[in-house]
């Protein structure tokens, strides 16, 4: 029964991945009808503490919480092509910024805390870095989540003594709650950049980013304020993440997995659509949080190879998949008629 | 003076690890264009598979490596023909390709090590073998690591023959420089990318022989191995095989100064190198 | 004064000089042929003026003003658009979100997105590309995309604009379209510098022509000055003949 109810809200979130991306496209037709259900879908997914058990929020807040981190990589990634392995990083530093200051003042400060400084923390990165090239900017963001973690825990272990911290703790309700908020605000975000002309000038810088700075795109700045934006929210979703796992270190904090897993789920839920990611990112977690604790091995093997095959059978991922699947079913019925 | 002599041939010793760790990344890289994640599982296996040889058929590791060697090679030569093979098709560009190969073999490195975490559980394992220490210039060192090293300079410079004299090898600097005019010049492109995969596939496996018989493996080792086998690759140049080899001891001996002042900063300094590196110096100390 | 002028521009590439202290000068309303053997020097220069490279030492003067230093956004919008030898187009966007993004970041005032689209579909027009308007780029073919360059180009508004080698591998017809097309651009009110091979197009349209050689300029004149110069005709026409056209 409260599987039922994950299932629903999951499919609330992808319809509010979809709508963005709808919404994007020049076809207005019965936009009334969408943003009605909008509506709707929103009222289910705030009201879910009111009416699904304590487990069913729980769950969808580790689902809204892989979102956040994947629609956000995507938002810069995808357009650009710079494969950033930096979300742990910044996803870290969130988690540091509620370890750190979670007692002294209010939750929402801290949780916007931790994105501001993730944000700071993207803008050095980006300027130093966003003029590598292909290769070479991956291993770096891969490095520099490497760089912090090993940094900290000698920090940890030379200074304070001690190895981790305990947070404070927030009710599960209220982290559900901050998390859908992060989320939606990510969303109308990735609306305003994708409809403005910054959207078309990732695109450029994606395509061909020479030819892209000789058309008067100020390419480095473009690169590095998407590069933050999209941190800030990765660094927000730590902050409050975090207070629900009560303990934490530097391994735990910074984890380089929270680096691939954006990548992987949204290159299988297809980073060519806006949905894409959304769709990835949501069945994924879902698997995860089913299988993981059971069966690690299996789960995480599968995993793998369902990743070789999107990536070798499947480059435009689920999203294509769809795509191409009502290509054939509209070729049939006009074949019919 | 004395002490730093230690610490400079134990930087050697393990240096020479690296050396081979790196070189066959490298070589994948250098040739092949991917970026292989998989790398560590390779060593894994080697490793795993040593200690299997040799606790269960009572194998010994130094004929385990000419065991692990060529499976190794037959694995990654496979691997090669069938998944990047068809990437390299379907890739518009060598930018695309590089960044859908390694992605693929971030895939590649799920599979196998989880494979591994159901074939052998998640147990640290070890075992002992050759405990006999020699004594250099006062201290002691394990015979073990000299084993080691010596590996690692056989191979190094049997591969650097193989590459400047025979005919494949040849096909593979070719191949490097330039791929296009390599295939026009009659080299079976995709044949020698193929075999270049698996040599470093193999390289792999002979270090994780080699790695079992000095330190405890698991099924979780491989991306240990592969954020050193990334840091040489950078430090010595992108792609470059000699590079990597020099790189190889550069930092076995920069992680043993480290080690012996603050033990606490030596894998800080791995990545603090790295990360500088890959923005003041991207080539890499050697790269051109 | 110059719209365009630049003193003793260098640049070496690891100790080869690759443009060694050219002086030359754009006027407005100018068409100027840029020619010279293969490795002459004449993309580098483009490169220079357009500042994805940088010149060591030499100074180069828009309207009076020294532009060295700036990034090739900030040249942009201070009036220099250019093509380039290999087409490098946005391949997966539609041609005419291609030359929007030309007129949404390139002029100095900031159009608005309904003038900016207004503008692109005209430019279109101009160059003969309507038809393909919401094709993606990469499936235009390689004299479309030429074209395309152009009409991107055209988009930043800029007072000149350099082109570079739209007219290799065009067949007859093309080409007359092609230079048709510099003289209709000149008629806007665009300055233009050509690099150009087609010795044809370059002898027809061209008000002035500078001549390039290891780097070095060996002619600066009008179409039957560079013609009947000694040096360039032992130098360069002799060497072209078989590679012009």
């Amino acid at each position: 029964m409260s599987d039922l109810m994950v299932i629903i809200n999951m499919l609330a979130l992808v319809y509010l991945g979809w709508f963005v991306e709808r919404s994007l496209q020049k076809n207005k037709s019965k936009m009334w009808l969408f943003s009605g259900l909008v509506v709707v879908m929103l009222v289910i997914l705030f009201t879910l503490p009111n009416y699904g058990p304590t487990y069913s929020y729980i769950m969808v807040t580790t689902i809204l919480m892989y979102l956040v981190l994947t629609v956000s990589w995507a938002l810069f990634s995808g357009p650009t092509g710079y494969i950033s392995l930096a979300p742990a990083a910044f996803f870290g530093v969130g988690i540091y910024t509620s370890a750190v200051l979670g007692k002294d003042i209010p939750l929402l400060a801290v949780v916007l805390l931790g994105g501001i400084l993730s944000f700071v923390l993207a803008m050095i990165v980006g300027a130093l870095t966003l003029r590598l090239k292909g290769t070479y900017f991956i291993m770096f963001t891969f490095g520099l989540v490497l760089l912090i973690t090993n940094l900290l825990l000698w920090y940890e272990i030379k200074f304070t003594g001690t190895r981790g911290r305990f947070v404070v703790a927030a009710g599960n309700d209220t982290i559900y709650y901050v998390m859908l908020g992060i989320f939606i605000l990510l969303l109308i975000t990735a609306f305003i950049i994708k409809r403005s002309k910054f959207g078309l000038a990732l695109q450029s810088i994606g395509q061909n980013e020479e030819a892209a700075a000789h058309m008067g795109i100020n390419v480095t700045g473009v690169k590095v304020i998407v590069f933050a934006i999209t941190a800030f929210f990765m660094g927000m979703a730590g902050a409050i993440m975090t207070m629900k796992w009560t303990y934490i270190d530097p391994y735990s904090a910074f984890d380089l997995f929270r680096s691939f897993l954006p990548v992987l789920m949204a290159i299988f839920g297809g980073m060519r659509y806006f949905y894409g990611p959304v769709l990835g990112s949501v069945i994924f977690a879902y698997l995860e949080e089913k299988l993981l604790t059971e069966f690690p091995y299996v789960y995480k093997l599968a995993f793998g190879i369902v990743l070789i095959a999107v990536i070798l059978y499947l480059p435009d991922g689920l999203a294509g998949l769809v795509d191409k699947i009502r290509a054939r079913i509209a070729r049939k019925k006009n074949a019919l008629t | 003076m004395e002490k730093f002599l230690d610490v400079v041939i134990a930087g050697l010793l393990l240096g020479g690890l690296y050396a081979l760790i790196a070189m066959g990344m490298s070589l994948q890289y250098g040739v092949a264009r991917v970026l292989n994640l998989a790398h560590g599982e390779f060593i894994m296996l080697g490793a795993l598979s040593t200690w299997t040889l040799y606790t269960v058929f009572d194998i010994s590791p130094l004929i385990a490596v000419a065991i692990c060697g060529p499976i190794t090679f037959v694995l990654g030569f496979l691997i090669h023909r069938t998944m990047f093979r068809k990437l390299l098709s379907s890739s518009t560009n060598q930018g695309i390709f590089e960044s859908t190969s390694m992605l693929a073999s971030f895939g590649l490195m799920y599979v196998i090590s989880n494979l591994a975490f159901m074939a052998w559980g998640p147990e640290i394992r070890g075992y002992s073998y050759l405990m006999d220490t020699v004594s250099i210039g006062g201290a002691l060192f394990g015979a073990r690591r000299l084993v080691t090293l010596g590996f690692a300079l056989a191979i190094g410079v049997a591969f650097y023959i193989f590459l400047s004299r025979t005919k494949i090898g040849k096909a593979i600097r070719a191949a490097a420089q330039d791929p296009a005019t390599a295939g026009l010049m009659g080299v079976n492109i995709n044949m020698v990318l193929a075999i270049c995969f698996g040599l470093g596939a193999a390289m792999a496996g002979i270090a994780g022989v080699l790695v079992s018989m000095c330190y405890p493996v698991n099924a979780a080792m491989g991306i240990e191995y592969l954020t050193v086998a990334i840091i040489v690759v950078v430090l010595g140049g992108l792609g470059s095989i000699p590079g990597s080899f020099i790189g190889g001891f550069l930092l076995g001996i920069i992680g043993s100064i480290v080690s012996f002042i603050e033990p606490g900063l030596t894998v800080v300094a791995y990545y603090a190198i790295f990360v500088i590196l890959l923005l003041v110096r991207p080539k890499g100390l050697l790269g051109k | 004064m110059h719209l365009l002028e630049g003193k003793g521009v260098s640049i070496h590439f690891g100790g080869l000089a690759a443009v060694s202290d050219v002086d030359f000068y754009v006027d407005e309303g100018e068409i100027v042929g840029l020619i010279g053997p293969n490795g002459a020097g004449k993309t580098t220069l483009f490169n220079l003026i357009s500042a994805a490279l940088e010149p060591k030492p030499g100074e180069i003067l828009l309207k009076g003003k020294r532009i060295n230093g700036l990034k090739p956004y900030q040249i942009c919008r201070l009036g220099i658009a250019r093509t380039f030898q290999t087409v490098k187009i946005f391949g997966s966007l539609p041609a005419i979100e291609n030359v929007r993004i030309g007129s949404l970041f390139g002029p100095l005032n900031r159009l608005s997105t309904m003038e900016a689209t207004k503008e692109a579909i005209e430019l279109l027009e101009f160059v003969g590309l309507s038809d393909v308007a919401s094709a993606p780029a990469k499936d235009l073919t390689l004299s479309s995309q030429k074209r395309l360059e152009v009409a991107r180009a055209l988009a930043t508004r800029p007072a000149l604009l350099l082109l570079d080698e739209i007219m290799a591998g065009l067949n007859q017809t093309e080409l007359l379209e092609a230079m048709e097309l510099v003289k209709k651009i000149q008629k806007r009110g665009v300055t233009v510098v050509m690099i150009e091979h087609v010795m044809k197009a370059i002898m027809g349209i061209c008000d002035r022509i500078i001549v390039l050689h290891h780097g070095k300029k060996i002619g600066d004149g009008t179409p039957q000055e560079v013609a009947n110069s000694k040096t360039v005709i032992e130098v360069y026409l002799g060497e072209a003949s078989d590679a012009g056209d």
